[in-house]
């Protein structure tokens, strides 16, 4: 392999750039999944009340979730090439087993296409009603599945078992043992939750920017409140099993947890403290300026007042993961979950006190907290990754020994191009996407599907074609006009 | 290789097909982008675009399918290939998402940016032919494999035969699309095409010649694969079908026909691939690890095979409806959104 200097800024760049596509990849699955779910909810509501809300809102955001989907599919085109390309030596020895478990993902995900996609998105006024919330169902379910596979891949990755090596490679003995690793239904409910309320913050949001400007439909006072519902149940959730999560990962993964919370060392017979806030120094083995809640640390995590976890100082220094990186990465998740606690809390009060839909403070607050979901959720991500480090599969085989023999050059060459490109393709759709969501579900959204039968090339049809909106045309109208 | 099921041959199969329904599908739908230089009129390049539109993410998806069952079933090969190529691999993925979104985006761009969506649809097509004719080079050319793992240098993909390869693919999709637009257009479009296809199929001609002396020459293993006795025999049909196709193309574009040039140009990549895998054979990392060296364990290769033999079918159930639908001529002036 190739020597020091070099060696680490190749490695450094090749993880870069893994983080950077799956980043921008992880945001758009995360909307796919929580959108799928709140369209089958959408159908089921209208089949059952028959309040045509229900059905506008179901064509409005089934448009959103068009160019959404296609956004994830062309930035998950990178992904399933990514393994080989970066970190090859990774791939020789675990291919075995996260190759079948990214096949089913693809598999699951081109069936879904293949399948119920095109009825969903086009089949409105072609199949019967229960046909067409059969395939919404089928695509909710299916991103679900989709979802399930992955992060198998990624539990396994955290906290393998089932497997043996043999000859330097790895064989997988028990596949159910593989796929329901220890950290993987921990991991599995909190990732789905935070796609959930990614989505809830989304929708909470857009509904929040029309009725800022005075549009005060039933449709989106619909979405208001629904987006309100799903946040005030799942923050809470989302904190209780992220609490787990975290038990979970101390038994299996205790340097993590140490670099997550910035404690070094034990002092014998003496509880462990939170640590509120801090810097923790790789290099001075400290974390400095601590603001300490006493006890904390210990209630916390072992739910014991004097309990103690492994401290960083326990591991040697080339196993342990960058504290100062994860210590804030998770400060930031955990503040913005309970902002979303906070945010959930005070719509009960308000729809207590029938205000709701007019109390413009609050309007503001859901509409600033739009993107905090996925900030939260890339920020959880960064966490488990970088926490992961300095393994590639946890306790079995390092990061450096996986990644591919390429030069710095290479890769800063096409880590720009990455950042360049991306920025533009996806730049322009997500202004698109919102775009679509500024016009919202009164004016032209709502307005039935695109019918195959008057447009012929729309059969079968391709995901983005179910949007007719322009793409060039200004974006906001209204923030200039009023 | 237990009970006498022989997994790896199963898996290079079902990898060798979807490879190969990427190269056809994706061949003439990356050939209209790249025979947009050759027609400027606007409504004309709508027409080109509306022939594969309703049918060109699909064509993808086997790229993504092929890549995560080579991972599975052969991830020594995957690991090799995509850091031994891994230039030109992330030059053909950048080239797929501009195209793709390109492509998209163009439907709904107003007149002032469809140049724009245009250019990009363009470059990103010849970009992602070009890088996979390289792939495709550097992968005949071999790689240099120590301890399990690419073993060369950041370039080793770039000989002149690699960049000759993808050149000779640009030629090949060309040939594709413009005999694709024969079977789906008419008036002064399918003309054009029919003006365009008789230098593009002589080039393609050139270029398999070409490669068919090159490749023997500088590997001898080739060589005598192809020119032992009694190998000769059974392998030469290969060339003269490949002579006759490209003659049948000559006097095809010149008749009134319409599907005929198409099928032509899918039996001469048909037979292009098939001489390649009579090269290579039974090598999946060439010059010598074969599919059974780079094979998965059989657990894995038996576990991913249950999923791939569920919905490998429906998948080419639904291609052949959502193509059937979309039969017949697409003509100019007709509406797309
Ligand atoms: C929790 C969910 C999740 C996570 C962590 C990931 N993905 Fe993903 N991915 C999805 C959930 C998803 C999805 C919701 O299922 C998508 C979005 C659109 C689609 O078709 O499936 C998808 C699309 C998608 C596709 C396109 C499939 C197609 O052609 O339709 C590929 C190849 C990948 N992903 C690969 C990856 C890889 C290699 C990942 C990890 C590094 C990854 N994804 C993380
Ligand atoms: C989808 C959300 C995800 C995000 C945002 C994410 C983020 C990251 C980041 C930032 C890194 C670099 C860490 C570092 O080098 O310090 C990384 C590494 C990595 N992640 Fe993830 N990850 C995600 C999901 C996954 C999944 C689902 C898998 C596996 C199936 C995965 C596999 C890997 C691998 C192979 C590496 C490279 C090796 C390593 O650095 O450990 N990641 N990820
Ligand atoms: C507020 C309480 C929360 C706690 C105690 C918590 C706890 C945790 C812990 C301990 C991990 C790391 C697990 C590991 O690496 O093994 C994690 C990861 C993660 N968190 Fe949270 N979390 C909370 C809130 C949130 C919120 C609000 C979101 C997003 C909306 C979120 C999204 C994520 C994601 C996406 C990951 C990475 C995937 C995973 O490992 O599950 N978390 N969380």
């Amino acid at each position: 392999m190739i020597t020091s200097a070099s060696a680490l800024s190749a490695l450094e760049l090749a993880r870069i750039q893994f983080g950077f596509t799956v980043s921008f990849h992880i945001i758009f699955p995360a909307i796919t999944i929580g959108l799928a779910s709140y369209l089958a909810v959408l159908e089921g509501l209208w089949l059952w009340k028959r309040d045509t809300v229900y059905r506008d809102l179901y064509h409005f955001w089934s448009k959103v979730f068009a160019i959404n989907f296609g956004m994830g599919v062309v930035s998950g085109l990178v992904m399933a090439y990514e393994f080989g390309t970066n970190w090859s030596y990774f791939t020789t020895f675990a291919g075995s087993v996260t190759g079948p478990l990214l096949t089913y993902e693809v598999l699951t995900a081109f069936f879904l296409e293949a399948g119920f996609l095109g009825v969903m998105l086009f089949g409105w006024n072609k199949v019967g009603p229960g046909l067409h919330f059969f395939a919404t169902l089928m695509v909710a379910l299916g991103t679900l599945i989709s979802a399930t596979w992955i992060l198998a891949s990624n539990s396994w990755m955290q906290t393998p078992q089932g497997f043996e090596i043999v000859n330097g490679r790895v064989i997988p003995v028990d596949w159910l043992k593989v796929v329901f690793n220890p950290s993987f239904p921990y991991r599995l409910a909190h990732m789905v939750l935070a796609s959930f309320l990614a989505t809830g913050l989304f929708v909470g949001a857009s509904a929040a920017w029309h009725l800022l400007r005075g549009r005060s439909s039933p449709a989106i006072r619909t979405m208001l409140s629904m987006a309100m519902w799903l946040i005030a149940v799942l923050a809470p959730l989302q904190i209780l099993v992220g609490d787990q999560h975290g038990l979970n990962t101390l038994k299996y993964q205790p340097a993590k947890i140490a670099a997550v919370e910035g404690h070094w060392q034990n002092t014998p017979g003496e509880s462990v403290p939170l640590i509120l806030f801090g810097w923790p120094d790789m290099a001075a083995e400290t974390t400095r300026f601590a603001l300490e809640i006493p006890y904390l640390g210990s209630l916390v995590l072992t739910h014991s007042l004097d309990g103690q976890i492994p401290g960083l100082k326990e591991f040697p220094p080339e196993d342990r993961p960058n504290s100062t990186v994860v210590f804030w990465t998770f400060r930031i998740m955990v503040g913005l979950g309970m902002l979303m606690l906070a945010l959930g809390a005070w719509s009960l009060w308000l729809r207590w006190k029938k205000d709701l839909f007019s109390s413009e403070l609050f309007l503001r607050a859901a509409l600033v907290m739009g993107p905090t979901g996925l900030i939260a959720l890339l920020a959880g991500w960064l966490t488990t990754e970088i926490g992961r480090q300095p393994w590639i599969v946890y306790g079995i085989m390092r990061t450096k020994d996986a990644v591919s023999n390429h030069s710095a050059l290479a890769l800063s060459i096409t880590l720009t191009a990455f950042i360049v490109l991306y920025f533009a393709v996806f730049g322009t759709g997500v202004a698109y996407m919102l775009k679509v969501v500024a016009k919202g579900p009164d004016e032209g959204g709502s307005g039935g599907q695109p019918d195959p039968d008057t447009d012929p090339h729309l059969r079968p049809a391709r995901p983005l074609s179910a949007v007719e909106t322009k793409i060039d045309a200004p974006a906001f109208p209204n923030l200039r006009g009023d | 290789m237990d009970a006498g099921i022989d997994l790896p041959l199963i898996w290079a199969g079902i990898i060798g097909f979807g490879l190969m329904m990427y190269v056809i599908m994706d061949g003439f739908d990356l050939g209209i982008g790249i025979l947009f230089p050759f027609i400027p009129d606007r409504a004309e390049r709508d027409t080109m675009v509306n022939t594969v539109a309703p049918v060109w993410d699909g064509n993808e998806t086997w790229l993504v399918l092929g890549g995560a069952a080579l991972l599975a079933a052969f991830p020594l090969a995957y690991s090799v290939i995509l850091s031994a190529a891994y230039l030109p691999i992330i030059a053909m993925l950048m080239g797929l998402i501009c195209r793709g979104v390109a492509f998209e985006f163009r439907f709904k761009a107003d007149d002032a940016h469809k140049p724009t969506w245009d250019r990009a649809f363009t470059w990103g097509s010849y970009v992602a032919t070009f890088s996979q004719g390289v792939i495709l080079g550097s992968f005949i050319n071999g790689f240099a494999v120590t301890n399990g793992a690419f073993s060369g240098g950041a370039l080793d993909w770039l000989t002149p035969f690699s960049i000759f390869s993808g050149f000779g693919l640009i030629v090949a999709y060309a040939l594709l699309g413009a005999t694709w637009l024969i079977l789906k257009t008419e008036g002064s479009l399918q003309a054009r095409m029919r003006q365009l296809a008789r230098p593009v199929a002589a080039a393609l001609l050139a270029t398999i010649l070409l490669v068919s002396i090159w490749t023997p020459l500088s590997h001898p293993e080739i060589a005598s694969r192809w020119f032992s006795f009694p190998n000769i025999v059974f392998f030469s049909p290969v060339p003269i079908l490949v002579l006759v196709a490209t003659l049948a193309i000559f006097w095809a574009v010149g008749r009134d026909t319409h599907a005929l040039p198409f099928v032509l140009a899918l039996l001469l990549v048909f037979l292009g691939y098939t001489g390649l895998a009579i090269s290579l054979w039974p090598n999946i990392i060439p010059p010598s690890i074969s599919i059974w060296d780079a094979a998965s364990p059989p657990q894995s290769l038996g576990f991913t095979l249950v999923g791939a033999l569920f919905i490998i079918p429906f998948i080419l159930i639904y291609t052949a409806w959502a193509y059937h639908v979309f039969r017949g001529k697409v003509k100019t002036g007709e509406g797309y959104h």
